[in-house]
């Protein structure tokens, strides 16, 4: 029966999640860029280009000339995250490659600095007055959500273990249209309603950031107009329709 | 001209220019654009006044946006309220007023657009701040989509490059749709279509002026420089901001103009035609009004069978001309290939400078301690030269090589972090002065602050905006009305054109010290 619902709960998790993305990133990808419009100065090619999303994905350029404060702490908090679904890797893939091998130690102990990158990016939205001011019900859930996930993750490594090699018989068994049995102690059904919840609300939400920055104009654009006419897609340029 | 409430610029000068405010909400809710009228309305294709089903056809308008401008789309959906821009607007600093933090501005929008288009907003519309469109939600939208100058300062800091300007642009285009214009852009778009520039000046009065100029540089430097108009067969068209024509120190500008195109041998012109290079299209985000401005500009080109098109000083009129134009109005593949198209004043007389061909007598500007004022649109929506960057070291260059006296204020306020003048993106009109007065406040302390430095005296700009907006609140701030300079004014007070008086004077001196 649990183990059934649990099936049942992360393929439609994994279905709404990879569905609602492709959906999300076909839209963006559809909708055309009506004008030339990066954030200068900017790189005069696609290499260029690259290489400023590059910045802006691994090391946050733009929130680091904005706010170092933020800048830390939303970098540690998405490093950590990114360490930590590197080491979960190893509940998904038999055998495990070498380079999970090798990131286990790291992975393990990432859980503590992406709570800590949490619990400080949530502080801020108590403390600073304007992000305070800006704050909706909905960034203190998502934030709560993480830090659950978190929490409830390290719990597990290090309070309540749990039979994690039951655990990953049971996710080979689901990438094998198999429902093997789960292991039914409370902080690993916690932890796993959690992350299907993440999943199922990661394309209708501000998650969306995620492949919104590589569709932004303003830095996925080359400043090029000079070399090269753009050719607008837009209808906006033509006289309006009458509503 | 509306008040400036509660705000003593002169005491407000001395500080750090990024100095962050406490919150006063809604201290700037009643600061609101005059409405343009029906038939200013009328001349742009919209409609004159509110029609009746204005929340229907505004939200089938934000429709129309999303599916056409994928920055709108990627931008509404990206923010993750992070705060990285919630100190970085000019209007916010100077008003405290949370609604001009640039996320809280963009969620005006962003909140409609959740409660129609997204599910979440249209199932638990509380738990995504998703709101309906109301009247009271429309006269926000007036007022705080008319307190963005679209300066896109805080698109530099935001992580996922989200530029508040698209979003006011496709708030104004909703609001105009729906026949809630704004008079003072509205009308000039209009003055545009009907006379050809934005200040409504008829051909007549602008060959007078003309004259009048060329009167001035011959009695001046005893040179016969020329402004030509409607030349047909000349090199270069001129496209330049009507300000230049008229006011101070925009004039002083054009005359600096002249005597490089004078002392180049380059022949060039003027057109009444296109005797605008200023787009308020952009201003208003109605793309097909934009283009049919940056149209003329193709026909006068055409017409005049010029090989080279070059424009004046004007921030917005050159993101247009460089980022815009080829896509608004191209392919232009009937000018020269050897040029850019277009190209600005300044890159013209850089490229001279470096060629060593134009003699400057730099002490004839050593009454001026200057400074430079980077223009949000140059700074952050174009390019001059070849390299990324050379927006911000041409103009310094032609400065440098006119002056002996520059220094560069706070980097925190300048280069691609400049802070706009407080009058651009369609504000510079009276009834907005006391937003304006504020805005301008990080500027006049950066101003301030290498007046104290370096004595500085004057600072110069690129931008018919920035220097009209300066000229009324530079008095404010306790700093003398000339205090702002045109970049080719000072280009203007150095050159020395071959045979006339200060050649001839400066040749001596050099002589004589031996």
């Amino acid at each position: 029966m649990r183990s059934g619902i649990f099936a049942a709960v992360f393929y439609v998790a994994s279905f709404v999640l990879a569905g609602g993305l492709a959906y999300r990133i076909r839209l963006y990808a559809k909708t055309p860029a009506a004008l030339r419009i990066p954030t200068t100065p900017a790189p005069t090619t696609h290499a260029g280009v690259a290489v400023r999303l590059a910045g802006e994905v691994v090391l946050f350029q733009s929130l680091f000339k904005a706010n170092k404060w933020t800048w830390a702490f939303g970098w540690v908090f998405h490093a950590a995250m990114l360490a930590t679904l590197v080491q979960h890797l190893r509940y998904f893939l038999q055998p495990v490659p070498w380079p999970v091998v090798l990131e286990q130690p790291i992975g393990v102990l990432a859980g503590f600095p992406m709570a800590a990158g949490l619990f400080a990016l949530w502080g801020r939205r108590f403390v600073v007055e304007r992000i305070r001011y800006i704050t909706g019900p909905s960034d203190h859930l998502m934030l709560a959500l993480l830090v659950a996930i978190t929490v409830s993750g390290l719990a597990m490594k290090y309070l309540a273990h749990t039979d994690i090699v039951a655990l990953k018989t049971f996710f080979l068994g689901l990438m094998r249209l198999r429902v093997e049995p789960l292991p039914g102690d409370p902080v690993l059904l916690v932890h796993l309603s959690l992350v299907a919840t993440l999943m199922v609300v990661f394309p209708f939400s501000k998650l969306l950031h995620a492949p919104g920055v590589f569709f932004s104009p303003s830095r996925n654009q080359p400043d090029d107009t000079r070399e090269r006419r753009f050719v607008s897609r837009s209808a906006l340029l033509k006289p309006a329709s009458k509503a | 001209m509306a008040a400036v409430t509660g705000f003593d610029p002169k005491a407000e000068v001395h500080g750090d220019p990024i100095e962050i405010p406490t919150l006063a909400c809604g201290a700037m809710a009643n600061s609101k654009p005059f409405a343009a009228g029906p038939a200013h309305q009328a001349a742009l294709g919209f409609p004159g006044e509110l029609v009746e089903d204005w929340h229907d056809k505004a939200i089938f308008r934000l429709g129309e946006l999303l599916e056409n401008s994928r920055a709108l789309r990627v931008y509404l959906d990206s923010c993750v309220k992070c705060g990285a821009c919630t100190d970085k607007c000019h209007y916010f600093l100077g008003t405290g007023d949370p609604k001009n933090m640039p996320v809280a501005r963009q969620d005006l929008l962003r909140k409609v657009y959740r409660r129609h288009f997204t599910w979440a907003g249209k199932v638990v519309p509380w738990l995504v701040g998703a709101e309906d469109l109301t009247k009271d939600v429309l006269a926000d939208w007036y007022s705080y989509f008319h307190q963005c100058s679209q300066c896109r300062r805080c698109s530099v800091f935001c992580p996922y490059g989200i530029d508040t300007a698209e979003i006011s642009m496709a708030a104004r285009d909703i609001m105009d749709t729906i026949g809630m214009g704004q008079k003072y852009s509205n009308e000039i778009i209009g003055k545009v279509f009907s006379v050809g520039n934005n200040l409504g000046l008829p051909p007549k009065a602008l060959k007078a002026t003309l004259a009048g100029l060329e009167d001035e540089i011959e009695e001046e430097t005893g040179v016969p420089v020329k402004l030509p108009l409607d030349v047909k067969g000349a090199d270069v068209l001129l496209v330049t901001p009507s300000a230049d024509f008229f006011a101070s120190p925009h004039m002083e500008g054009l005359i600096g103009y002249a005597k490089v195109f004078h002392e180049a041998g380059v022949s060039w012109t003027l057109s009444t035609y296109a005797s605008e290079a200023a787009n308020f299209g952009m201003f208003v985000g109605s793309q097909e009004n934009m283009k049919k401005v940056a149209l003329r500009i193709r026909k006068a080109a055409q017409d005049l069978g010029v090989k080279r098109l070059v424009f004046g000083e004007c921030g917005h009129a050159w993101r247009v001309a460089y980022s815009f134009l080829d896509t608004l109005a191209g392919p232009f593949d009937f000018l020269d290939p050897a040029y850019p198209v277009p190209q600005h004043i300044c890159e013209f007389t850089n490229d001279l400078i470096e060629a060593g061909k134009l003699r400057f007598d730099k002490a004839a500007n050593d009454s001026f301690r200057l400074t430079f004022h980077d223009s949000c649109n140059v700074a952050r929506a174009s390019r001059m030269g070849d390299a990324p960057g050379g927006q911000f070291e041409i103009p310094r260059a032609v400065l440098r090589a006119t002056c002996n006296h520059f220094f560069d204020m706070a980097p925190e306020t300048t280069r691609e972090k400049t802070f706009c003048c407080g009058g651009g993106g369609g504000l510079l009109t009276d009834e907005l002065m006391d937003v304006r007065a504020k805005g301008a406040q990080p500027r006049m302390r950066a101003l301030q602050e290498v007046a104290e430095e370096h004595g500085v005296t004057h600072m110069a700009a690129i931008c018919a905006i920035c220097k009209a907006q300066f000229s009324k609140v530079l008095p404010m701030y306790g700093f003398d009305r000339e205090a702002i300079v045109s970049v080719h004014q000072m280009v203007s007070n150095a050159i020395l054109l071959t045979g006339s008086r200060q050649a001839e004077e400066y040749d001596a001196r050099r002589k004589s010290a031996g």
